[in-house]
Protein backbone atom coordinates (compact mmCIF):
# COMPACT_ATOMS: atom_id res chain seq x y z
CA UNK A 1 0.00 0.00 0.00
CA UNK A 2 1.44 3.64 -0.97
CA UNK A 3 1.50 6.57 1.27
CA UNK A 4 -0.63 8.42 -0.95
CA UNK A 5 -2.02 7.60 -3.36
CA UNK A 6 -3.60 9.30 -6.39
CA UNK A 7 -6.18 7.88 -8.98
CA UNK A 8 -7.49 10.23 -12.24
CA UNK A 9 -7.55 13.65 -10.65
CA UNK A 10 -9.03 16.33 -12.69
CA UNK A 11 -8.86 20.35 -11.84
CA UNK A 12 -9.74 22.90 -13.61
CA UNK A 13 -9.96 26.64 -12.97
CA UNK A 14 -13.18 27.86 -14.68
CA UNK A 15 -12.71 27.25 -18.38
CA UNK A 16 -9.04 26.24 -18.02
CA UNK A 17 -8.56 22.09 -17.43
CA UNK A 18 -4.99 22.41 -15.29
CA UNK A 19 -4.51 18.57 -14.08
CA UNK A 20 -5.89 16.27 -16.72
CA UNK A 21 -6.12 12.97 -15.03
CA UNK A 22 -3.08 12.35 -12.69
CA UNK A 23 -2.02 9.32 -11.53
CA UNK A 24 0.61 8.84 -9.03
CA UNK A 25 2.09 7.23 -6.25
CA UNK A 26 4.13 8.15 -3.33
CA UNK A 27 6.20 5.40 -1.36
CA UNK A 28 7.11 5.63 2.04
CA UNK A 29 10.40 6.86 2.10
CA UNK A 30 10.99 8.24 -1.91
CA UNK A 31 11.22 10.91 -2.58
CA UNK A 32 10.22 12.83 -5.34
CA UNK A 33 10.85 15.97 -7.85
CA UNK A 34 8.08 17.54 -10.04
CA UNK A 35 9.63 19.39 -12.71
CA UNK A 36 7.70 20.94 -15.98
CA UNK A 37 7.42 24.24 -17.47
CA UNK A 38 5.87 26.96 -15.69
CA UNK A 39 2.27 26.77 -15.78
CA UNK A 40 2.15 22.90 -16.42
CA UNK A 41 0.21 22.50 -13.14
CA UNK A 42 2.67 21.55 -10.99
CA UNK A 43 1.95 23.82 -7.49
CA UNK A 44 -1.80 22.81 -8.56
CA UNK A 45 -0.82 19.39 -7.89
CA UNK A 46 0.74 19.80 -4.96
CA UNK A 47 -1.84 21.90 -3.77
CA UNK A 48 -4.31 19.14 -4.53
CA UNK A 49 -2.62 16.79 -2.81
CA UNK A 50 -2.81 19.11 0.39
CA UNK A 51 -6.37 19.76 -0.06
CA UNK A 52 -5.59 23.17 -0.85
CA UNK A 53 -7.34 23.37 -3.80
CA UNK A 54 -10.75 20.82 -4.39
CA UNK A 55 -10.50 18.74 -7.40
CA UNK A 56 -13.19 18.30 -9.74
CA UNK A 57 -12.66 14.66 -9.93
CA UNK A 58 -10.84 11.83 -9.30
CA UNK A 59 -9.75 9.99 -5.84
CA UNK A 60 -7.04 10.91 -2.94
CA UNK A 61 -5.81 8.17 -0.52
CA UNK A 62 -3.64 8.40 1.96
CA UNK A 63 -2.65 5.82 4.28
CA UNK A 64 -5.28 3.74 2.75
CA UNK A 65 -7.80 6.12 3.12
CA UNK A 66 -9.87 7.94 0.69
CA UNK A 67 -10.19 11.53 1.21
CA UNK A 68 -13.67 12.68 1.01
CA UNK A 69 -14.47 16.33 1.37
CA UNK A 70 -15.56 16.97 4.68
CA UNK A 71 -13.81 19.27 7.12
CA UNK A 72 -12.95 16.58 9.02
CA UNK A 73 -10.74 14.52 6.50
CA UNK A 74 -9.01 17.54 5.20
CA UNK A 75 -7.87 17.87 8.93
CA UNK A 76 -7.03 14.16 8.95
CA UNK A 77 -5.44 14.63 5.72
CA UNK A 78 -3.11 17.35 6.82
CA UNK A 79 -2.18 15.89 9.71
CA UNK A 80 -0.11 13.34 7.45
CA UNK A 81 0.78 15.52 4.77
CA UNK A 82 2.92 18.60 5.45
CA UNK A 83 4.10 21.52 2.96
CA UNK A 84 6.27 24.25 2.74
CA UNK A 85 5.67 27.25 0.27
CA UNK A 86 7.77 29.25 -1.83
CA UNK A 87 7.18 32.25 0.32
CA UNK A 88 7.62 31.10 3.68
CA UNK A 89 4.23 32.37 5.25
CA UNK A 90 5.50 32.01 8.61
CA UNK A 91 2.99 34.32 11.05
CA UNK A 92 4.31 37.44 11.37
CA UNK A 93 3.54 38.35 15.42
CA UNK A 94 5.13 34.93 16.36
CA UNK A 95 8.69 34.28 17.54
CA UNK A 96 10.14 31.29 15.39
CA UNK A 97 9.63 29.32 18.34
CA UNK A 98 6.47 30.37 18.48
CA UNK A 99 5.58 29.66 14.77
CA UNK A 100 6.83 25.81 15.12
CA UNK A 101 5.44 25.37 18.17
CA UNK A 102 1.21 26.71 17.27
CA UNK A 103 -0.14 23.72 15.49
CA UNK A 104 1.33 20.82 17.73
CA UNK A 105 -0.13 22.99 20.76
CA UNK A 106 -3.46 24.18 19.33
CA UNK A 107 -3.95 21.07 16.55
CA UNK A 108 -2.33 17.99 18.69
CA UNK A 109 -2.90 19.73 22.00
CA UNK A 110 0.43 18.97 23.49
CA UNK A 111 0.96 21.02 26.37
CA UNK A 112 3.20 23.78 26.13
CA UNK A 113 6.28 22.15 27.55
CA UNK A 114 5.67 19.01 25.10
CA UNK A 115 5.09 21.55 22.12
CA UNK A 116 8.30 23.35 23.13
CA UNK A 117 10.63 20.34 23.10
CA UNK A 118 9.14 19.24 19.70
CA UNK A 119 9.54 23.20 18.58
CA UNK A 120 13.04 23.43 20.11
CA UNK A 121 14.18 19.93 18.61
CA UNK A 122 12.57 20.82 14.91
CA UNK A 123 14.65 24.16 15.28
CA UNK A 124 18.25 22.83 16.23
CA UNK A 125 17.59 20.29 13.45
CA UNK A 126 17.14 22.88 10.83
CA UNK A 127 20.12 24.88 12.36
CA UNK A 128 18.47 27.89 14.01
CA UNK A 129 19.20 26.91 17.95
CA UNK A 130 20.39 30.65 18.38
CA UNK A 131 17.37 31.88 16.56
CA UNK A 132 14.30 30.44 18.46
CA UNK A 133 13.32 33.89 20.06
CA UNK A 134 13.27 36.11 16.69
CA UNK A 135 10.45 36.97 14.95
CA UNK A 136 10.06 36.64 11.19
CA UNK A 137 11.31 39.84 10.09
CA UNK A 138 14.74 39.43 11.87
CA UNK A 139 15.43 36.46 9.97
CA UNK A 140 17.04 36.06 6.71
CA UNK A 141 14.67 34.58 3.87
CA UNK A 142 17.32 31.38 4.45
CA UNK A 143 16.51 31.31 7.89
CA UNK A 144 12.67 31.78 7.77
CA UNK A 145 12.34 29.24 5.21
CA UNK A 146 13.79 26.65 7.44
CA UNK A 147 11.58 27.91 10.46
CA UNK A 148 8.83 27.15 7.80
CA UNK A 149 10.19 23.79 7.44
CA UNK A 150 10.97 22.93 11.16
CA UNK A 151 7.07 24.15 11.51
CA UNK A 152 5.74 21.61 9.22
CA UNK A 153 7.97 19.16 10.43
CA UNK A 154 6.87 19.58 14.22
CA UNK A 155 3.89 18.25 13.22
CA UNK A 156 4.85 14.84 11.84
CA UNK A 157 3.57 14.26 8.95
CA UNK A 158 4.26 11.26 7.10
CA UNK A 159 4.79 13.09 4.38
CA UNK A 160 6.15 16.41 3.07
CA UNK A 161 5.58 18.68 0.18
CA UNK A 162 7.89 21.65 -0.82
CA UNK A 163 6.64 23.56 -3.68
CA UNK A 164 9.63 25.73 -4.99
CA UNK A 165 11.06 26.16 -1.43
CA UNK A 166 13.96 27.80 -2.94
CA UNK A 167 12.79 30.09 -5.56
CA UNK A 168 11.94 33.64 -3.94
CA UNK A 169 15.55 33.01 -2.21
CA UNK A 170 19.05 35.00 -3.07
CA UNK A 171 21.29 32.87 -4.55
CA UNK A 172 23.33 32.51 -1.77
CA UNK A 173 21.09 31.30 0.56
CA UNK A 174 19.80 28.49 -1.50
CA UNK A 175 22.03 26.14 -0.15
CA UNK A 176 21.29 26.34 3.76
CA UNK A 177 17.62 25.54 2.45
CA UNK A 178 18.34 22.80 0.28
CA UNK A 179 21.07 20.92 2.68
CA UNK A 180 18.27 20.75 5.03
CA UNK A 181 16.00 19.26 2.40
CA UNK A 182 18.76 17.00 1.52
CA UNK A 183 19.35 15.98 5.32
CA UNK A 184 15.43 14.87 5.29
CA UNK A 185 15.92 12.66 2.03
CA UNK A 186 18.82 10.96 3.51
CA UNK A 187 16.88 10.31 7.15
CA UNK A 188 14.31 8.59 4.94
CA UNK A 189 11.25 11.36 5.41
CA UNK A 190 8.90 10.94 2.27
CA UNK A 191 9.23 13.88 0.29
CA UNK A 192 7.34 15.15 -3.22
CA UNK A 193 9.07 18.53 -4.18
CA UNK A 194 8.84 20.95 -7.09
CA UNK A 195 12.15 22.07 -8.25
CA UNK A 196 14.06 24.10 -10.49
CA UNK A 197 17.25 22.54 -8.94
CA UNK A 198 17.93 20.35 -11.75
CA UNK A 199 21.48 19.02 -9.86
CA UNK A 200 19.79 18.61 -6.75
CA UNK A 201 16.53 16.32 -7.93
CA UNK A 202 19.29 14.44 -9.88
CA UNK A 203 21.50 13.89 -6.59
CA UNK A 204 18.38 13.51 -4.05
CA UNK A 205 15.23 11.89 -5.46
CA UNK A 206 14.91 8.74 -6.05
CA UNK A 207 12.06 9.48 -8.54
CA UNK A 208 11.65 12.24 -11.33
CA UNK A 209 8.33 12.86 -12.31
CA UNK A 210 7.96 15.56 -15.45
CA UNK A 211 4.69 16.98 -16.03
CA UNK A 212 3.90 18.63 -19.17
CA UNK A 213 -0.11 20.41 -20.12
CA UNK A 214 -1.69 19.04 -16.98
CA UNK A 215 -0.03 15.20 -17.28
CA UNK A 216 2.27 13.16 -16.10
CA UNK A 217 4.38 13.16 -19.18
CA UNK A 218 7.11 10.58 -18.67
CA UNK A 219 8.66 9.71 -15.53
CA UNK A 220 11.44 7.13 -13.86
CA UNK A 221 14.83 7.33 -12.45
CA UNK A 222 16.61 10.76 -12.45
CA UNK A 223 19.90 9.30 -14.42
CA UNK A 224 17.81 7.23 -17.00
CA UNK A 225 14.76 10.47 -17.66
CA UNK A 226 17.69 12.93 -18.02
CA UNK A 227 20.09 10.61 -20.05
CA UNK A 228 17.62 9.31 -22.33
CA UNK A 229 13.86 11.10 -22.02
CA UNK A 230 11.51 9.25 -24.09
CA UNK A 231 9.77 12.38 -25.32
CA UNK A 232 10.68 15.49 -27.39
CA UNK A 233 9.29 17.93 -24.47
CA UNK A 234 11.16 16.27 -22.23
CA UNK A 235 14.64 16.04 -24.26
CA UNK A 236 13.48 19.72 -24.57
CA UNK A 237 12.77 20.86 -21.17
CA UNK A 238 16.05 18.98 -20.39
CA UNK A 239 18.20 20.62 -23.05
CA UNK A 240 16.60 24.05 -22.63
CA UNK A 241 18.24 23.88 -18.98
CA UNK A 242 21.33 23.17 -20.02
CA UNK A 243 21.64 25.55 -22.83
CA UNK A 244 20.42 28.21 -20.00
CA UNK A 245 22.90 27.10 -17.42
CA UNK B 1 -26.45 95.72 26.88
CA UNK B 2 -23.08 93.79 26.75
CA UNK B 3 -23.32 89.83 27.71
CA UNK B 4 -21.82 89.47 31.25
CA UNK B 5 -20.13 85.98 31.52
CA UNK B 6 -20.28 84.33 34.61
CA UNK B 7 -18.54 81.07 34.78
CA UNK B 8 -19.38 81.12 38.42
CA UNK B 9 -22.97 80.21 37.80
CA UNK B 10 -21.85 76.69 36.67
CA UNK B 11 -20.17 75.56 39.59
CA UNK B 12 -23.34 74.57 41.75
CA UNK B 13 -24.09 72.06 39.04
CA UNK B 14 -20.49 70.47 39.23
CA UNK B 15 -22.31 66.79 40.45
CA UNK B 16 -24.70 67.14 37.22
CA UNK B 17 -21.84 67.53 35.25
CA UNK B 18 -19.83 64.68 37.01
CA UNK B 19 -22.41 62.28 36.68
CA UNK B 20 -22.96 63.42 33.18
CA UNK B 21 -19.15 62.23 32.54
CA UNK B 22 -19.65 59.13 34.38
CA UNK B 23 -22.65 58.13 32.43
CA UNK B 24 -20.41 59.05 28.81
CA UNK B 25 -17.76 57.16 30.05
CA UNK B 26 -19.75 54.36 31.10
CA UNK B 27 -22.30 54.31 27.70
CA UNK B 28 -18.58 54.52 25.61
CA UNK B 29 -16.66 51.65 27.76
CA UNK B 30 -19.87 49.41 27.34
CA UNK B 31 -20.87 50.32 24.31
CA UNK B 32 -16.90 49.89 22.96
CA UNK B 33 -16.05 46.74 24.25
CA UNK B 34 -19.31 44.93 23.12
CA UNK B 35 -19.45 46.55 19.87
CA UNK B 36 -16.18 45.62 18.65
CA UNK B 37 -16.76 42.45 19.57
CA UNK B 38 -20.03 42.26 17.10
CA UNK B 39 -17.75 43.89 14.53
CA UNK B 40 -15.35 40.92 15.32
CA UNK B 41 -17.46 38.48 14.35
CA UNK B 42 -19.45 40.36 11.80
CA UNK B 43 -15.50 40.70 10.07
CA UNK B 44 -15.42 37.22 10.23
CA UNK B 45 -18.77 36.62 8.80
CA UNK B 46 -18.28 38.74 6.06
CA UNK B 47 -14.97 37.52 5.06
CA UNK B 48 -15.69 33.94 5.58
CA UNK B 49 -17.33 31.98 2.23
CA UNK B 50 -20.60 31.12 4.11
CA UNK B 51 -23.08 32.75 1.51
CA UNK B 52 -26.00 33.71 3.45
CA UNK B 53 -24.65 34.76 6.92
CA UNK B 54 -21.83 37.14 4.95
CA UNK B 55 -25.02 38.44 3.01
CA UNK B 56 -27.22 39.04 6.15
CA UNK B 57 -24.54 41.02 7.86
CA UNK B 58 -23.93 43.13 4.89
CA UNK B 59 -27.46 43.96 5.17
CA UNK B 60 -26.80 45.05 8.46
CA UNK B 61 -23.69 46.67 7.81
CA UNK B 62 -25.64 48.97 5.26
CA UNK B 63 -28.47 49.61 6.98
CA UNK B 64 -26.52 51.30 10.08
CA UNK B 65 -24.45 53.33 7.76
CA UNK B 66 -26.87 54.62 6.02
CA UNK B 67 -29.39 55.95 8.51
CA UNK B 68 -28.98 58.74 11.12
CA UNK B 69 -27.92 57.53 14.39
CA UNK B 70 -30.66 59.59 16.02
CA UNK B 71 -33.34 57.77 14.11
CA UNK B 72 -31.89 54.21 14.84
CA UNK B 73 -31.52 55.32 18.77
CA UNK B 74 -35.17 56.69 18.45
CA UNK B 75 -36.43 53.23 16.92
CA UNK B 76 -34.82 51.60 19.55
CA UNK B 77 -36.34 53.68 22.66
CA UNK B 78 -39.60 54.76 21.15
CA UNK B 79 -40.15 52.35 18.29
CA UNK B 80 -39.33 48.58 19.86
CA UNK B 81 -41.94 49.23 22.99
CA UNK B 82 -44.23 48.45 20.12
CA UNK B 83 -42.88 44.95 20.17
CA UNK B 84 -42.80 44.76 23.78
CA UNK B 85 -39.43 45.86 24.29
CA UNK B 86 -39.19 48.31 26.73
CA UNK B 87 -35.67 49.33 27.74
CA UNK B 88 -34.47 52.24 30.01
CA UNK B 89 -32.68 55.06 28.68
CA UNK B 90 -29.40 53.56 29.07
CA UNK B 91 -30.35 50.38 27.58
CA UNK B 92 -31.77 51.54 25.01
CA UNK B 93 -28.39 54.23 24.96
CA UNK B 94 -26.08 51.26 24.38
CA UNK B 95 -27.93 48.83 22.74
CA UNK B 96 -28.04 52.02 19.98
CA UNK B 97 -24.31 52.66 20.24
CA UNK B 98 -23.69 48.96 20.17
CA UNK B 99 -25.53 48.54 17.09
CA UNK B 100 -23.68 51.62 15.16
CA UNK B 101 -20.24 50.71 15.88
CA UNK B 102 -20.60 46.64 15.46
CA UNK B 103 -21.87 47.97 11.60
CA UNK B 104 -18.99 50.25 11.35
CA UNK B 105 -16.33 48.17 13.08
CA UNK B 106 -17.43 45.90 10.82
CA UNK B 107 -16.27 46.58 7.97
CA UNK B 108 -13.45 48.42 9.32
CA UNK B 109 -12.10 45.40 10.87
CA UNK B 110 -13.08 43.09 7.76
CA UNK B 111 -10.27 45.33 5.78
CA UNK B 112 -7.85 43.99 8.41
CA UNK B 113 -8.92 40.32 7.53
CA UNK B 114 -8.81 40.80 3.92
CA UNK B 115 -5.03 42.04 4.53
CA UNK B 116 -3.73 39.09 5.98
CA UNK B 117 -1.92 37.25 3.13
CA UNK B 118 -3.73 34.19 1.83
CA UNK B 119 -0.30 32.07 2.16
CA UNK B 120 -0.42 32.61 5.79
CA UNK B 121 -3.54 31.29 5.98
CA UNK B 122 -3.06 28.07 3.55
CA UNK B 123 -0.27 27.50 5.93
CA UNK B 124 -2.05 27.60 9.05
CA UNK B 125 -4.45 25.07 7.06
CA UNK B 126 -1.68 23.16 5.55
CA UNK B 127 -0.62 22.54 9.64
CA UNK B 128 -4.37 21.06 10.14
CA UNK B 129 -5.76 23.87 11.88
CA UNK B 130 -9.48 24.32 11.59
CA UNK B 131 -11.49 27.41 10.60
CA UNK B 132 -12.33 28.97 14.59
CA UNK B 133 -7.94 28.41 15.64
CA UNK B 134 -7.10 29.95 12.05
CA UNK B 135 -9.17 32.81 13.23
CA UNK B 136 -8.36 32.97 16.55
CA UNK B 137 -4.27 32.11 16.23
CA UNK B 138 -3.18 33.59 12.95
CA UNK B 139 -5.44 36.50 11.62
CA UNK B 140 -7.08 38.50 14.31
CA UNK B 141 -4.65 39.96 15.88
CA UNK B 142 -2.58 40.74 12.63
CA UNK B 143 -5.80 42.06 11.49
CA UNK B 144 -6.59 44.55 14.13
CA UNK B 145 -2.67 45.78 14.49
CA UNK B 146 -3.23 46.96 10.77
CA UNK B 147 -6.66 48.98 11.49
CA UNK B 148 -6.22 49.92 15.11
CA UNK B 149 -6.19 53.39 14.26
CA UNK B 150 -8.94 53.65 12.02
CA UNK B 151 -10.84 51.67 14.82
CA UNK B 152 -9.81 54.16 17.75
CA UNK B 153 -11.14 56.71 15.56
CA UNK B 154 -14.59 55.30 15.31
CA UNK B 155 -14.85 54.66 18.86
CA UNK B 156 -13.80 58.14 19.34
CA UNK B 157 -16.61 59.20 17.07
CA UNK B 158 -19.11 56.88 18.78
CA UNK B 159 -18.49 58.28 22.39
CA UNK B 160 -18.62 61.93 20.68
CA UNK B 161 -22.07 60.14 18.86
CA UNK B 162 -23.11 59.35 22.50
CA UNK B 163 -24.47 63.02 22.96
CA UNK B 164 -27.20 62.06 21.08
CA UNK B 165 -28.79 60.35 23.73
CA UNK B 166 -29.36 62.59 25.75
CA UNK B 167 -32.25 63.16 22.99
CA UNK B 168 -33.93 60.07 24.91
CA UNK B 169 -33.12 61.90 28.09
CA UNK B 170 -29.86 59.42 28.68
CA UNK B 171 -28.53 61.41 31.48
CA UNK B 172 -25.21 61.96 30.37
CA UNK B 173 -23.09 64.69 29.65
CA UNK B 174 -25.10 66.75 27.29
CA UNK B 175 -27.91 65.92 28.74
CA UNK B 176 -26.55 67.81 32.04
CA UNK B 177 -25.55 70.60 30.11
CA UNK B 178 -29.11 70.79 28.36
CA UNK B 179 -30.53 70.68 31.96
CA UNK B 180 -28.29 72.84 33.58
CA UNK B 181 -28.42 75.40 31.02
CA UNK B 182 -32.54 75.60 31.11
CA UNK B 183 -32.32 76.17 34.44
CA UNK B 184 -29.41 79.11 34.69
CA UNK B 185 -29.86 80.33 31.44
CA UNK B 186 -25.98 80.47 31.05
CA UNK B 187 -25.91 78.54 27.55
CA UNK B 188 -22.50 80.02 26.76
CA UNK B 189 -20.89 79.05 29.76
CA UNK B 190 -22.50 75.54 29.97
CA UNK B 191 -21.62 74.17 25.80
CA UNK B 192 -17.85 76.48 26.36
CA UNK B 193 -17.28 74.18 29.56
CA UNK B 194 -18.84 70.78 28.24
CA UNK B 195 -16.50 71.43 25.03
CA UNK B 196 -13.53 71.15 26.71
CA UNK B 197 -14.94 68.47 28.78
CA UNK B 198 -15.25 66.41 25.74
CA UNK B 199 -12.27 67.75 24.18
CA UNK B 200 -10.48 66.12 27.07
CA UNK B 201 -12.39 63.02 26.92
CA UNK B 202 -11.49 62.09 23.75
CA UNK B 203 -7.63 62.98 23.85
CA UNK B 204 -7.61 61.03 26.90
CA UNK B 205 -9.51 58.49 24.94
CA UNK B 206 -7.23 58.67 22.08
CA UNK B 207 -4.51 58.03 24.39
CA UNK B 208 -5.74 55.21 26.01
CA UNK B 209 -6.53 53.28 22.95
CA UNK B 210 -3.10 53.83 21.94
CA UNK B 211 -1.40 52.52 25.21
CA UNK B 212 -3.99 49.27 24.77
CA UNK B 213 -2.79 48.76 21.06
CA UNK B 214 0.47 49.12 22.22
CA UNK B 215 -0.22 46.43 24.94
CA UNK B 216 -1.82 43.94 22.79
CA UNK B 217 0.33 43.65 19.93
CA UNK B 218 3.38 44.01 21.78
CA UNK B 219 5.97 41.56 21.15
CA UNK B 220 5.74 38.91 23.49
CA UNK B 221 4.84 35.29 23.58
CA UNK B 222 1.24 34.40 22.57
CA UNK B 223 1.39 30.68 23.00
N1 LIG C 1 -6.32 30.09 -8.48
C1 LIG C 1 -6.19 30.03 -9.83
N2 LIG C 1 -7.14 30.56 -10.63
C2 LIG C 1 -7.03 30.49 -11.97
N3 LIG C 1 -6.02 29.91 -12.62
C3 LIG C 1 -5.05 29.36 -11.89
C4 LIG C 1 -5.08 29.40 -10.46
N4 LIG C 1 -3.98 28.78 -10.00
C5 LIG C 1 -3.29 28.38 -11.08
N5 LIG C 1 -3.91 28.73 -12.22
C6 LIG C 1 -3.47 28.42 -13.57
O1 LIG C 1 -3.24 27.03 -13.66
C7 LIG C 1 -2.12 26.76 -14.44
C8 LIG C 1 -1.14 25.89 -13.69
O2 LIG C 1 -0.65 26.64 -12.60
P1 LIG C 1 0.41 26.07 -11.56
O3 LIG C 1 0.63 27.14 -10.57
O4 LIG C 1 -0.04 24.76 -11.07
O5 LIG C 1 1.69 25.91 -12.48
P2 LIG C 1 3.17 25.52 -12.08
O6 LIG C 1 3.51 24.32 -12.86
O7 LIG C 1 3.30 25.45 -10.61
O8 LIG C 1 3.97 26.76 -12.64
P3 LIG C 1 5.24 27.54 -12.03
O9 LIG C 1 6.45 26.73 -12.39
O10 LIG C 1 5.20 28.86 -12.71
O11 LIG C 1 5.03 27.65 -10.55
C9 LIG C 1 -1.55 28.09 -14.89
O12 LIG C 1 -1.98 28.36 -16.19
C10 LIG C 1 -2.13 29.07 -13.91
O13 LIG C 1 -2.30 30.31 -14.50
MG1 LIG D 1 4.26 26.64 -9.12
Amino acid sequence: MSLVELHAIYKSFGELEVLKGIDLRIEEGQVIALIGRSGSGKSTLLRAINGLETINDGTIMVAGKKVGDRDTDLLTLRLNVGMVFQQFNLFPHYTALENVMLSPQVVKKLSKAEAKEVAEEMLIKVGLSDKMLHYPDQLSGGQQQRVAIARALAMKPRVLLCDEVTSALDPELVNEVLAVVRQLAEEGMTLVMVTHEMRFAREVCDKLVFMHQGRIHESGAPEDVFANPKTPELANFVGGLAGAA
Amino acid sequence: MAYKFDFGAIVPHWELLLNGVVLTTELTVVGSVIGVSLGVLGAWARASRAPVISQIVGVYVELIRNTPFLVQLFFIFFGLPALGVKLTEFQAAVLAMVINLGAYSTEIIRAGILAIPQGQIEAAQSLAMNRVQIFRYVVILPALKKIWPALSSQIVIVMLGSSVCSQIAAEELTFAANYIQAMNFRAFEVYFIVTGVYLVMSILLRWMLKVFGNFLFERRNHV
